[in-house]
Formats: structure tokens, sequence, C-alpha cells
């Protein structure tokens, strides 16, 4: 950042990070709807500076588990039923809902795929970044009112004296999600959780959202988890991958590594269905069939049903994430 | 002979205050027998109003369209309903164009009742057939959409369309709001269609790779002008417009990281153009003169090439 934002914390920050920990550590968790299973023992860990990038199709689980991170799944119907999520070591499915009110867009910030439902209408650009500043930072209006300039600065707003008085449905949807940002990044989270942001945005306008927040990333340190269902902007901007399949991680590695060398059938299968993969006017290799819902999930490997090199005990037996810096969860690797 | 010939085709919109908003400008182009031609484009580029405007569902403000030979420009509501059958088209959303009151055999048999085609029990045979073409089960005509998946859903909206055995598809967006694995499927599905039945299609996208991939030639669209046309292969190795050129590389591809080039600042209000070349307040290579006078789509000058495109580096 290239403010010397130094505003005093209003309560204490978040946990700092222990040495040679990541930052963000989920631990097997698991999530149910209705009783039914959703999450099934996902472990992820991102280290500060790192960009994780979270794939995967509808119904995979991505989002709930970015969500459950700061506890924003509707509890109920959902309900964590395992595992711990450590942020600089701590659980924070043990905090109460006071102390996660002090983690939520102070040491985490997040951003949405839809930045118009995301900002109130009713008010300013201003007042929506001043309200981060000030509910975290003991600090004056003028002061907050000081850090939305800087932000809206760092973030590419023009003239962003004038922006702090004009209102969501005046700002076009780059501008939008722009603005997004600088209020996930008002309070200098160590971790920015980015769900689909982009996905609403024009290719031009996409390319030039995600450059900012890897240009963030680089400058402050922060740790990114981006979700997203685009293989190609995983390529380009992320150091490592997890792929979701069923509501648990299947396969995981550095991006570099994933895409050349991809060992989970469906990854392996997902890359090749692609246009961009194909030479034009060819038959595309095909996933047949679809995602199953949560509580119609086949035992076994989740994807055996569609899977093209299935073996019998795909059928019954649940793969176990293996490996070390590339894990994957297939009975029968690429 | 052209199936589809649409000459200086223009929609006007007038927006808030009088101001008047031009979604598609002055629009030429032909679509040949059994033809794809892509249609690619950020939102607001007029992609949509141009499919809608092609079969009436939108009325154009200039110029003409002809299909098969004819004005269809200047036909009421009724000299239309026959020209309909020959020309349909599906959308992105499948499930806010599937009546979730109905069938699906209703919705598929549909255009076959409003036509007058045929009666009960040929009705009925033909959406089994129609199922079976798409590649649903013949159960499927009991059911209800919200029973289906996405990717089923827009198999269904592809059956209903085929139900005329219609000469040119309009497919607006018809794959975007689909899962990658599913989004193959329905690609494949309308390249089989097209390939059995010698369909000709306009398929519209945001997406160049799916667009490469399906089209015979492709239309580039900026601020509701076709700024670059011709041959699929043409356009993208060897772009011609800075614009064509920055939405080529503003594509990240699984398995690459690379400098790419990103445009500065987005799209203009519609509603208040740029002077001259309406791209010049994003190009890398605006000179003067595309701050004044707007270049037309002509053939570039002094290269063996089959597109045109609306640029003075080339003129």
């Amino acid at each position: 950042m290239q403010t010397t934002w130094t505003g005093p914390a209003r309560s204490a920050p978040g946990p700092g990070p222990a040495p040679g920990k990541p930052l963000l550590a989920i631990e097997g968790l698991h999530i149910a709807v209705g009783g039914k299973p959703l999450i099934e023992g996902v472990s992820l860990t991102i280290a500060a500076g790192e960009m994780l990038g979270l794939v995967g199709e509808s119904g995979c689980g991505k989002s709930v588990t970015a969500l459950s991170i700061m506890r924003l799944i509707p509890e109920p119907p959902m309900r964590v039923t395992g595992g711990a999520i450590r942020l600089g070591g701590e659980d924070l499915l043990a905090f109460s809902e006071r102390q996660l009110e002090d983690v939520r867009g102070n040491a985490i910030g997040m951003i949405f795929q839809e930045p118009m439902t995301s900002l109130n209408p009713v008010f300013s650009i201003g007042d929506q970044i001043e309200e981060a500043v000030l509910l975290h930072r003991s600090v004056g209006r003028a002061a907050a009112r000081q850090r939305a300039v800087e932000l809206l600065t760092r973030v590419g707003i023009p003239a962003p004296e004038a922006a702090l008085s004009r209102y969501p449905h005046e700002l076009s949807g780059g501008q939008r999600q722009r603005v997004m940002i600088a209020i996930a990044l008002a309070c200098e989270p160590r971790l920015l959780i980015a769900d689909e942001p982009t996905t609403a945005l024009d290719v031009t306008v996409q390319a030039q959202i995600l450059d900012l927040i890897d240009d963030l990333r680089r400058e402050t340190g922060m740790a990114v988890l981006l979700i997203t269902h685009d293989l190609g902007v995983v390529s380009q901007y992320c150091d490592r991958v997890a792929v979701m399949y069923g509501g648990r991680v299947v396969e995981e590695a550095p991006a570099a590594e994933l895409f050349a060398h991809p060992r989970h059938r469906y990854t392996e299968a997902l890359l090749r269905t692609i246009p961009a993969a194909n030479p034009p006017g060819t038959v595309l290799p095909a996933i047949g069939g679809t995602v199953p819902p949560p509580g119609q999930r086949p035992p076994g490997c989740a994807y055996h049903p569609r899977c093209h090199a299935m073996i019998d005990v795909c059928q019954d037996q649940v793969p176990l994430l293996e490996g070390d810096a590339h894990r994957a969860a297939c009975w029968n690797p690429a | 002979m052209n199936l589809l010939s649409v000459d200086h085709l223009s929609k006007t919109y007038r927006g808030a205050h009088g101001a008047e908003v031009h979604a598609v400008s002055d629009v030429s182009f032909s679509i040949a027998d059994g033809e794809v031609l892509g249609v690619v484009g950020e939102s607001g580029c007029g992609k949509s109003t141009l499919g809608r405007s092609i079969l009436k569902l939108i009325e154009p403000s200039a110029g003409s369209v002809s299909f098969a030979g004819r004005d269809i420009t200047t036909l009421n509501r009724h000299a239309m309903k026959p020209v309909r059958r020959d020309l349909q088209i599906i959308f992105q959303d499948p499930f806010g164009s599937l009546n979730p009151r109905h069938k699906v055999g209703t919705i598929i048999g549909e255009p076959l009742v409003v036509h007058g085609i045929g009666n009960g029990a040929s009705r009925r045979a033909r959406v089994a057939e129609l199922l079976a073409l798409v590649g649903l089960p013949e159960d499927a005509a009991k059911r209800f959409p919200h029973e289906f998946s996405g990717g089923q859903r827009q198999r269904i909206a592809i059956a209903r369309a085929l139900a005329l055995e219609p000469k040119l598809l309009v497919a607006d967006e018809a794959v975007s709001a689909l899962d990658v694995s599913i989004q193959s499927q329905i690609i494949n599905l309308i390249a089989d269609l097209r390939k059995r039945l010698g369909l000709a299609i306009m398929f519209i996208s945001h997406d160049l790779s799916v667009i490469r991939h399906v089209s015979d030639r492709i239309a580039v669209m900026y601020l509701g002008r076709i700024v670059e046309i011709g041959p699929a292969a043409e356009i993208m190795d060897a772009p011609k417009h800075p614009y064509t050129q920055a939405l080529l590389s503003a594509i990240p591809r699984p398995g690459e990281r690379r400098e790419r080039q990103v445009l500065k600042g987005e799209l203009p209000d519609p509603a208040n153009p740029p002077a001259g070349c309406p791209f010049h307040t994003r190009c890398p290579k605006v000179m003067d003169i595309c701050h004044s006078v707007r270049p037309e789509l002509l053939p570039p000058a002094g290269i063996a090439s089959k597109s045109e495109v609306a640029c003075h580096l080339y003129s």
C-alpha cells in the first residue's frame, strides 16, 4: 500500500502469524446442510503473500468453504460439523460472534461477484468506505475520509475526492468492484477472500481488476483466496491451485505444475474439455453427466460416475488426498 | 446467395432526458446457408440488440434485414409469422426462457401448435424426435423445467428452437451461464446439429475461445459497430484492429502465464460515444486522425486479407 496509514487498532488486532506457519489453515472442515454432508473434510493452507486459487463447478462447495472462513454461511440450514479454521494459529470456529465481528473486514476482507448487490444503494461511496474504517479503527471522521481518498486513489478511481459523494448506481461495474476492493482493503487485511470477483465483468475490465488485486498482494504481503471457475484466470495469477469436486479438495498443486501434469481424472478432463485446448471445430472431449447435488453424491469417489478411467475401487472407497507439494485424491491418477 | 443480409442496420433507444443511445450503428454483414458467424464483444457493444433486431424482436431504427432474398424489415406481425418458422433464437438463461408451469412436452411442441402443424399425435411424435435429437430421455416430455439442470434446460430450449426446422438460429450467449463441463456438451450438441441439419447460426458471445471454436467467420463489435470481420482463423491468428488484439490478449489461458496488453479505461457511455473512431479513447495506437474521422469498415490496404477492418492504421 502506498499509504502511511497507521490508525490505532480499536480492539486487539487479529492473531499474528506464528513463524513458519501458514497464515490460514483450514483443517478437515465438515459442513452439513439439513443433515446432508456439503463439505466433507476440506483442508487448505495459505501463506502470507500467497494467492491460492480455489476452482470447481457450481455445487462443488467452493463458495461455502470461502464463506465459512468468516462464518458467513447461513446457520441454519448449514452447520459446521467438524474441523478447524485457523488464522495465525487461532481457531475461528471457536470465536464468539463478537470476536468474529473484529475479524470481519479487519484481519480478513472479502469481495463478491456482484458489486451492485454488495454495495448499499442509498449510501455514498465515501460513507461506505469510511464505515469500514470507523468500525475497526479509533479515528475521527476526517481521518476516515482521508483514508477513503487514499484507498480510492490506490484502486484507480479517477478524481477520488469527487467520487466520495457519488452513489453506486453512478458507477460502472468495474468501478463498483474497485470500490468493493477499497472497502475490503480499508483495514489492511492479512487475508483477502475474492469470490468470483470478475465473473460479472467484461474481459478487458477483468484483466484490470485481477492485475490490481495481484499488485496489492505483492505490495502488502496480504494473502489472497481467489475463488473462480475460470482455469485461465487461475493460471495467470495464482501461485497454487486447489480443485474441488463434490465437497472435497480432489487435487492441489503449484499452478504451473497442475496445468502441466494434472493427476486427478477430473482435473485432467476439465483441462481437456475447454474450447481453447482444442483445435477449432473439433468435437470437444466432453465430460458426461452433471455435478451431483449434496445428498445425492455417490459412494466412493464422487466423480466416479462421470470418470473415463474409473476402476472398481472408485465405486466404494473414498480416495485420500495424497502427496507433498502436489496432492491428488484419485485411485487411478493420470 | 446469402441466407441473411443485414444492410446499414441501426437501433437507437430513447434514453433518460431524451438522450439517444445508439445501441447498433450502421451495421452490415451477411450469413450464408449453413454458415456460423460468431459475434463477439463486451457488454453494451450491441451484439444482443443486433441479434434481436434480426428476428424483429426489436424494431430496427434504420437499415434493412433480408432473409432468403426477401426484405423482412417492413413486414408486419402477420406477414412476419411464416418467416419466423425459419428464424429461431436461444437465450443465455435457460431458467428464464422456459415457462415453469408448462411441461417440457408442451414447451417444445408449442411452436408446432402456434404454426398449426400436424395433430396431437404427430406433434407428440415430433416432440419425442426432438428430445432424442438433443440427447434427452423421452419421458422428459412429461416433466417440468425445474426438474432439470441448467445444461438440460438449455437442451430443452434448443429442442424448442429446432421444432420448426429453422434455417437460421441466433444463439445469444447460449453457453455462457453453464459450467465448464456442461458448456462443452452443449457446444458439441450445437456443432452436431449444425452438421446434421445444415443450420446457419449467428453465435453471439463475449467468450472468444468459444466463438473461435464454433465459428466460420467472426465479427468483432465495439460500441454498436463492427470493427473487424473476417474468417475465424484470420481474426484469431492475425487480428488487425487494436481492439481485437487487446481482446485476444486479455483472455487468460489455462497453462499460460504471460505479459498481457491490458486496456486502460472502460467502455465509453453509448449515449455519448466519442467522436471519430469509437475506440480511440482506449486505443494504444491512437493517431490524430482517430479523434475526428470515423474509419470505414474496409479491406485493409496493402495486406493480403479476407477480413475487413475499421481502423485508420490500415487505410
